[in-house]
């Protein structure tokens, strides 16, 4: 048992070390791409300071305090993305008949996907976006307790579990239906938009849908209000900013279960 | 010494009937093509329609209490929003490799064999495709928006025909932009930098992610003067939501047409050189 699961790792590390060395083998073309991918970061933090630049206050936050959530959600996103975001080429694997070879092996189906494809590059964007948490937590002057230190540990994490669920769960939609690429952007992307700014910003449905029927609230907005220390301005009680890691925990086993559903239903194209 | 390049020279005697009809044929082409993509659509348009939501609900927070943020009201800034998520997919910014695709694989050798300048039937073919857009991926967010948003409607008669053709001269323009990014395969084989360099500036300069007025007016005047991207969308919106008097309103067409006209040239010229080398490289 011990030998056939050492075994396992050893075919996963295989394959990771092979994605290695493929993608840093160019290296001019490696390094623009660290550049590149850095970059889009880059730009979705400069849009936030954009609009601090016009107006003083966003949804009731000040600078300091939206940069924070800012913080959380490009951590948690960036990190998500490097890991399991390659999982949105799924429709492609699908159509081009790689996803056969992909189950034919005695490996699981998901964590070679991942691993086949894993976007080095992305490594960039992951350390910017831990960069922005940590300038921004230092500088909204958060009164450190032992519970805030570990929550500001336990948030990003349980951010990266959820965006991870979130990638993978909308991927699965492409075993039904092809061409649905973009469909799964409007809420892995627009999740990672909303979760950039106060939950207070949006408005109506649209704020019930998007923060607490698919969750996105937890992933920065309440654990930042507890950090800050401030009383949630729709009304929800201080402890929900440590609903975080039960969120992400309730999403992946949801994701695993659509994953699951997908693979079984799946039927080779034939190519 | 003559230049010689693989693209037919003009017969002398140009049929300027048969021209247009070869023009039309590829446009006529160009829109099928992108109707056949049905699913696609309909996820574009979801997304684009969410992403809608996203921006509008932002940059209406930014209006607060004053009413106004730089120079926009809350109706403009919401019309701002929903047509430009229509626009971005008639447009197009992002997501055309084709050309690129067709140098590497070597498919753009028969390309120039046919009598068509590359740089027309891909602008032909293109435009095709944005009439197609201009239909299916245009409307419904232009048509959602009012529905859960107070929005500017025009009070000028002038306002909706400069408008019309700010944005063709707009989609025209950013073919022009692509076809450049793309060109860069005839000597770097690989054109993903220059892709990701294009996502990034256009995304931001083009008044995409928050209307460019946000900025200050020297950045501003940098961008307007000294590169094509506020001409892609920021024009054609500002001309909507009539952020300026009329007279700026053309002034500002005027100078989106300009580089319309400057980048097309480059086009051609890039074009040429690139053949010159592939000739070469065909020995």
């Amino acid at each position: 048992m011990a030998d056939s699961s050492g075994g396992t790792l050893a075919a996963y590390r295989a394959l990771l070390g092979a994605q290695a060395r493929a993608q840093t083998a160019y290296r001019t073309s490696f390094a623009i791409d660290l550049v590149g991918n850095v970059g889009s970061t880059v730009f979705d933090v400069l849009t936030v300071l954009v609009i601090f630049g016009v107006t003083r206050e966003l949804g009731g936050f000040t600078l300091r305090e939206t940069m924070v959530m800012v913080g959380l959600s490009t951590c948690a996103f960036a990190v998500a993305d490097l890991l399991v975001g390659n999982i949105e080429r799924l429709p492609r694997y699908v159509r081009t008949g790689l996803f056969d070879a992909v189950l034919v092996r005695p490996l699981g189906a998901l964590p070679q996907l991942l691993l086949m494809d894993l976007p080095l590059r992305k490594v960039s964007r992951a350390v910017f976006g831990l960069a922005v948490l940590v300038v921004a937590v230092g500088s909204a002057g958060v009164g450190w307790t032992p519970a805030r230190a570990l929550l500001v540990v336990l948030a990003p994490l349980a951010g990266v579990v959820f965006f991870g669920s979130v990638f993978v769960a909308t991927a699965t939609v492409s075993f039904w239906w092809v061409d649905s690429g973009e469909l799964a952007n409007s809420v892995t992307y627009g999740g990672r938009d909303f979760t950039s700014y106060p939950v207070t910003v949006f408005e109506g449905w649209f704020r019930a849908v998007f923060a607490y029927g698919l969750g996105f609230a937890f992933v920065s907005y309440h654990p930042a209000l507890t950090l800050l220390g401030r009383a949630d301005p729709l009304g929800l009680p201080a402890w929900v900013g440590w609903a975080a890691p039960a969120v992400a925990l309730v999403a992946a086993a949801g994701a695993a279960a659509a994953w699951r559903t997908g693979v079984r239903h799946y039927r080779s194209t034939g190519s | 010494m003559g230049s010689l390049t693989a693209t037919v020279a003009p017969p002398t005697a140009p049929n300027v009937i048969l021209w247009f009809r070869t023009f039309k044929a590829i446009t006529g082409s160009g829109f099928r093509r992108y109707a056949t993509y049905r699913q696609a659509s309909v996820a574009g348009v979801v997304t684009n329609t969410v992403f809608g939501f996203l921006r509008c609900y932002v940059l209406l927070a930014a209006v607060g209490a004053t009413g106004t943020v730089a120079g926009y009201d809350r109706g403009q800034l919401a019309t701002f929003v929903w047509v430009g998520q229509g626009l971005l997919a008639v447009v197009l910014l992002w997501g055309w490799t084709e050309l690129a695709d067709r140098i590497r694989t070597g498919d753009i050798a028969s390309d120039l064999l046919r009598p068509v300048h590359p740089v027309t039937s891909h602008l032909a073919a293109d435009l095709g495709r944005a009439g197609h857009a201009a239909l299916v991926r245009f409307l419904p967010p232009v048509l959602v928006g009012p529905l859960f948003f107070e929005v500017h409607v025009p009070r000028r008669w002038s306002t909706l025909p400069i408008f019309a053709f700010s944005a063709v001269v707009a989609v025209v323009l950013c073919f022009g932009c692509r076809f450049l990014v793309n060109a860069t395969a005839y000597w770097l084989q690989d054109v993903r930098g220059p892709v990701i360099l294009w996502t990034l500036a256009s995304g931001v300069l083009a008044g995409l992610y928050f209307p460019l007025r946000f900025l200050p007016e020297w950045l501003q005047l940098v961008l307007w003067w000294g590169t094509p991207f506020p001409s892609l969308l920021q024009t054609p919106l500002d001309v909507l939501v009539e952020r300026d008097p009329t007279g700026d309103q053309v002034g500002l067409v005027g100078l989106q047409v300009a580089w319309a006209v400057l980048i097309l040239a480059v086009c051609r010229l890039v074009q040429r050189r690139a053949e010159r080398r592939l000739v070469v490289q065909g020995g």
